[in-house]
């Protein structure tokens, strides 16, 4: 952006220019004033880019290079690992996508009401409490909360028992280690991500409008999906982002709860670095997770760019 | 949005009474607004359930996971019985040991990205400069990126990093503390960044000027003036970021060496193996306190914001 370091000074210190500087201020002094924004953001900046930038790059260099003896990778460049991570990991790949599509639609449809149903007490003390007991279990330790499903879903689970109880099942349900365990753990997980963008949005809209709508006569629905849904579309597309991304790149939830056959692609690319793994694979499948990361992230700040310049 | 008049909602053009729509009308508003309790409160229900349970369980009289025995609290005495020496099943001196290394962990990573955390944000809130946004975008990306991906690309790393020092310097230095804590402060000083932020963005930029004006340089400026009142959300945001360094699992189990062991990957190697009451408890234990911390540090960030941002 040009018009940005036309305001690189610091605009509260004292520019030299001024005139009335006094003279026994150092010039150094005067120098590190004027640059102070730059430089307190220095040791962040090379903080992330050598523990953070730099492993990304080297991962991404690793991915286009041929697995050696004893799994070091070394030249001649390849893409082989790409190809075997979309062709023979094809299908796990394909699991994960699936699996984080549902989680995010699970956590919208959950979400959504959450989010009006807090906006709409009246009492600023429930409210409070409302969204306190939403972001509460999202602070708390997440492997004890996805040992409390392992609990939950087990052969011996308290669902089982239960429904064995009520004489509903004979045998038990398989509901450990199966893909819809590692979805229930996922929108366990994440649920919160959703509802606090949507209760942004959802707080910002003004109610005056649901009773315009239904002063002209538009039904429950009609305000619904024609007034509420579209101006509320900013913290949904967000949710959105923010559930799909963490869950495509879950590790420890279908590790935990999904046995063999919920395995996702987070799994894939632990199993590659451990033991006799093949690195330059677990490369490539970062890499290619990174972009079902960044793709969905990239459009969404597009989008929010786009209409914040209309 | 993009609906043009002929598309407007049926039930203003209608045939039906006026009357009877409002009585049918009434009905389904009444209706959905039960559904939509329901709904919400069901997603409460969801979030909380497990973790009720999981906590009831823990004083269990019995090895069950699915029944209650009675009331007990001898899975926490066998906790802390082995801990003052006495006969005990549970390995609690290697439990003692990974919360110890926990609490290092964390105290040092908190450190850390407090330290970096708050110049980062004011350098933020202060100026604008070249790149200010990619640096805003690489913090956003600190918080987004799979912890998968984070936790390997720096395992690798710091593995060629170490193969090249190794060349020149004996013994070669190994992965432990320093690089778990290096990994930590990646990822929680975004957190740090963003509540000192909010807090910088609610001062007052007067009295910073006013301080200028009657002659204190930036130094005197920051420690008298801006630190006081931005010390409540660097405390919030140390807690967050405290909080985040104990719970996490993912990047620590990639970058722990020998007798590293923190409590989260002590306990992932207890869970993976079985469930039982001692877990339920260590579980029950790591719960509160993340819940305590999170409350201390929600209430610091609300003090001066009544029942905005959470």
């Amino acid at each position: 952006m040009p018009q940005t370091t036309a305001d690189a000074e610091d605009p509260l210190s004292v520019s030299p220019q001024d005139g009335w500087t006094p003279a026994s201020q150092p010039t150094w002094r005067a120098w590190l004033a004027r640059h102070s924004a730059v430089l307190l953001s220095l040791p962040t900046l090379l903080w992330l880019l050598i523990f953070f930038v730099a492993p990304l790059l080297i991962i991404l260099m690793m991915s286009v290079m041929t697995r050696g003896a004893g799994g070091v990778p070394q030249l001649p460049l390849t893409l082989e690992h790409y190809d075997r991570t979309f062709n023979i990991f094809g299908v796990v790949l394909n699991r994960s996508l699936w699996i984080a599509f549902w989680t995010t639609l699970a956590c919208l449809l959950l979400a959504y009401p959450m989010a009006v149903f807090i906006r709409t007490r009246h009492k600023p003390w429930v409210r409070s409490l409302a969204l306190f007991l939403v972001v509460l279990p999202f602070w708390t330790n997440f492997l004890a909360r996805t040992y409390a499903w392992r609990m939950l879903l087990g052969n011996e689970g308290i669902i089982n028992s239960l429904l064995a109880r009520l004489g509903l099942t004979e045998h038990g349900l398989q509901l450990l280690n199966t893909e819809l365990a590692v979805m229930i753990g996922l929108v366990y997980g994440f649920l919160p991500f959703m509802v606090l963008p949507i209760y942004a949005s959802v707080e910002r809209f003004d109610f005056r409008y649901v009773e315009a709508a239904t002063d002209l006569g538009a039904n429950y629905w009609h305000t619904f999906w024609r007034v509420m849904l579209p101006m509320t579309l900013p913290g949904v597309l967000a949710g959105c982002v923010l559930v799909f991304v963490p869950s495509i790149g879950a590790f420890v939830t279908p590790d935990l709860l999904g046995g063999r056959s919920g395995l996702m692609i987070g799994n894939l690319i632990n199993s590659q670095f451990k033991g006799t793994g093949n690195m330059p694979l677990g490369a490539a499948m970062s890499v290619v997770l990174l972009a079902f990361v960044l793709l969905p992230l990239a459009a969404y700040l597009r989008m929010n760019r786009e209409e914040r310049l209309n | 949005m993009a609906s043009s008049p002929a598309a407007l909602p049926s039930a203003v053009s209608s045939s039906v009474p006026a009357t009877a729509r409002r009585d049918r009308d009434a009905v389904g508003r009444a209706l959905a607004r039960l559904g939509f309790t329901i709904s919400s409160l069901s997603g409460y229900f969801f979030l909380w359930a497990p973790i009720v349970l999981l906590i009831l369980f823990s004083f269990n009289d019995g090895r069950s996971v699915n029944t209650w025995f009675g009331f007990t609290t001898r899975w926490y005495e066998g906790i802390f019985d082995s801990a003052l020496d006495k006969q005990s099943s549970f390995q609690t001196a290697a439990l003692l040991r990974a919360v110890g290394n926990s609490l290092l962990v964390g105290l040092a990573s908190t450190a850390i990205a407090c330290a970096l955390g708050t110049t980062v944000a004011l350098s933020l809130a202060r100026g604008t400069f070249p790149g200010r946004r990619w640096l805003d975008a690489l913090l956003l990306m600190t918080v987004i990126f799979p912890e998968i991906t984070q936790g390997i690309s720096l395992a690798i790393f710091f593995k060629v990093a170490f193969d090249g020092i190794g060349l020149f310097l004996e013994p070669r230095p190994q992965p432990g503390f320093g690089t778990i804590i290096i990994g930590h402060v990646v990822f929680t000083v975004s957190y740090v960044a963003i509540v000192v932020r909010a807090r910088l963005a609610d001062m007052n930029p007067r009295l910073d000027e006013a301080a200028a004006d009657l002659g204190a340089d930036g130094w005197t400026r920051f420690w008298l003036i801006t630190f006081p009142l931005i010390l409540p959300g660097i405390v919030a945001g140390a807690l967050l970021a405290f909080t985040l360094s104990l719970d996490d699992f993912v990047v620590t189990f990639f970058l722990s060496g020998v007798g590293t062991t923190t409590l989260p990957v002590f306990v992932y190697g207890l869970l993976k193996v079985s469930v039982t009451p001692d877990i339920n408890a260590v579980s029950t234990l790591m719960l509160l306190a993340s819940m305590l911390m999170i409350g201390v540090s929600l209430l610091l960030q609300n003090r001066n914001n009544q029942d905005r941002n959470f």
